[in-house]
């Protein structure tokens, strides 16, 4: 198990206004932590730490930012790309691929193989738009195994889908997590992540409400609280 | 008969007429190229905006009476494609308010420069020739020729070389930006590129009528194709048929050059739409 990030007393924000601060947490290959918290709560701008794209503004957070694959939300933009699924899942590898203006063979086999393992093969060829919610996630989950094979950071993955996608999308994310890859995902969805989830980390109004196993949890005051409150005021 | 045999004798005897089809044709494959990511990007309307900059700055180039007005007009349009870009990203005046600001601005700014200080007699001449390309393609020097295929060539290369990454900065750049590609360094590319492309195309339609060489290839090969490549393929395909059209029916028939080519392309993009239609009527 080793520790894939560590957060030390992180303040994220902007030069004159801090969004969350005091974070503190550990992330150890193969666990699968939740980051709960309501709207405007800093989850949003920790992803963006966590990516490298913005940096802390004091404490520490060590990690390798190039070896996170990331699902973003999707965008006005995509839903009406025309774009193949295949031209999708390749474009993972491009962060590796310096100036060199093609796929090697490798990348291409690579994107293969991890369309394979989503089970999207037979869709390589079909257009983007033309698929479902959860098939357009496979194959943006396809494309963030290829930029980075061990860590995951999912950004409310299962927003807009209907309730069988999404179990569908949870269990293919937990399989995941079993084969060893490292799942970080920022979520509204408490039950989910109570059932699916190592690690939650709880943040609320600039702070760290809660940090620690999905068990701790439970039991904790903050979290009783939360489930009792059902979690919809979070939505 | 008689038209092709006219065309033809135009063709072999007449170096000007030759010169116009190149330039023309690569004018309109290099806008269509970068068409696709701009209509894609919801950036169709810098190109209009980034047009009135060059109008703007045609005029301060015509005021100040230097014989190559591109030693004004290139860097000043690339200049406002960057800041154009940049005030995208900030919230004090939103993207497309800054747009409008900009291109009406330079667009007042070049037809009053225009009209002070008159470069000839024929002021709304000019400014008709600016805006709406004329026949000035037809007076091209060897020069312009020249100027013109060594910048086509480059945006090829630089579309060619970057063509993946541009395929990811545009359908998704929070993911490009996170999976280690400097996403805003290719917008910028992007940005420069196309202001690139529209100070060449102002010669071919004039600065009006730009972003429909820009747009309009890439709106129609999207009504067709479903992958990126074949999109691009296609939408330059189209652009450079209808160029190459519009440049000769307005020999034929001496129609402006740019609006034919417009309406060529304006009636691809209805064809390719109604095929459209039938082709999803029949399927549902």
């Amino acid at each position: 198990m080793s520790v894939q990030i560590t957060c030390k007393d992180a303040a994220l924000g902007y030069e004159n206004r801090i969004v969350a601060e005091h974070l503190n947490f550990t992330v150890s290959s193969g666990d699968y932590l939740c980051i709960l918290g309501e709207n405007g709560s800093g989850k949003s701008t920790l992803m963006k730490a966590l990516l490298g794209l913005k940096p802390q503004v004091s404490g520490e957070i060590i990690c390798a930012h190039q070896g996170i694959g990331y699902l973003p939300q999707q965008t006005v933009v995509q839903r009406d790309f025309p774009a193949s699924v295949q031209e999708i899942v390749r474009s993972g590898c491009l962060g590796k691929s310096g100036l060199r203006p093609f796929y090697t063979k490798e990348e291409k086999a690579l994107a293969a193989q991890m369309m394979q393992q989503l089970g999207i093969t037979e869709l390589a060829k079909r257009c983007y738009r033309d698929l479902s919610g959860g098939q357009q996630q496979r194959v943006l989950l396809a494309r963030a195994l290829c930029a980075a094979k061990n860590m995951l950071l999912l950004d409310e993955p299962v927003t807009g889908l209907d309730p069988r996608a999404q179990n569908e999308l949870y269990e293919q994310i937990a399989a995941l997590n079993r084969s060893g890859i490292t799942i970080i995902m920022v979520s509204h969805d408490v039950a989910a992540a109570l059932q699916y989830a190592s690690h939650i980390l709880q943040i609320g109004s600039k702070q760290q409400l809660f940090y620690g196993t999905a068990d701790e949890y439970k039991n904790s005051r903050i979290g009783k609280a939360f489930l009792e409150s059902g979690g919809a005021e979070i939505e | 008969m008689n038209n092709l045999a006219k065309l033809a004798d135009y063709f072999v005897n007449y170096p000007f007429v030759r010169y116009a089809f190149v330039v023309g044709l690569l004018i309109a494959l290099c806008a269509s190229l970068l068409g696709v990511t701009l209509v894609l990007k919801r950036f169709s309307f810098i190109g209009d905006g980034l047009s009135h900059v060059a109008f703007g700055a045609m005029a301060v180039a015509a005021v100040t009476g230097l014989t190559n007005k591109m030693i004004i007009v290139l860097p000043v349009t690339v200049l406002s494609a960057i800041l154009l870009l940049r005030t995208g990203q900030n919230t004090k005046i939103k993207g497309d308010a800054a747009v409008a600001m900009i291109s009406v601005g330079a667009l007042a700014v070049g037809y009053m420069l225009m009209n002070v200080f008159p470069s000839s007699s024929n002021i709304s001449g000019d400014v008709c020739s600016t805006l709406f390309g004329s026949t000035s393609i037809l007076t091209l020097r060897k020069s312009d020729v020249a100027l013109c295929v060594v910048m086509a060539v480059i945006v090829i290369l630089m579309f060619l070389l970057f063509y993946h990454k541009i395929f990811a900065v545009t359908f998704d750049e929070s993911f490009a930006q996170a999976s280690g590609i400097p996403a805003n360094g290719y917008n910028l590319l992007i940005a420069v590129i196309t202001s690139m492309i529209i100070v060449l195309a102002m010669n071919l339609v004039g600065s009006l009528l730009i972003s429909a060489l820009i747009i309009f290839p890439a709106l129609s090969a999207m009504r067709l194709f479903r992958s990126f490549r074949s999109v691009i393929i296609c939408s330059a395909v189209i652009s450079v048929i209808c160029a190459g059209a519009g440049i000769i029916l307005s020999i034929l028939f001496s129609t402006p050059v740019g609006s034919t080519i417009v309406v060529a392309d304006m009636v691809v993009f209805f064809l390719f739409s109604l095929i459209a239609r039938c082709k999803g009527g029949s399927k549902a």
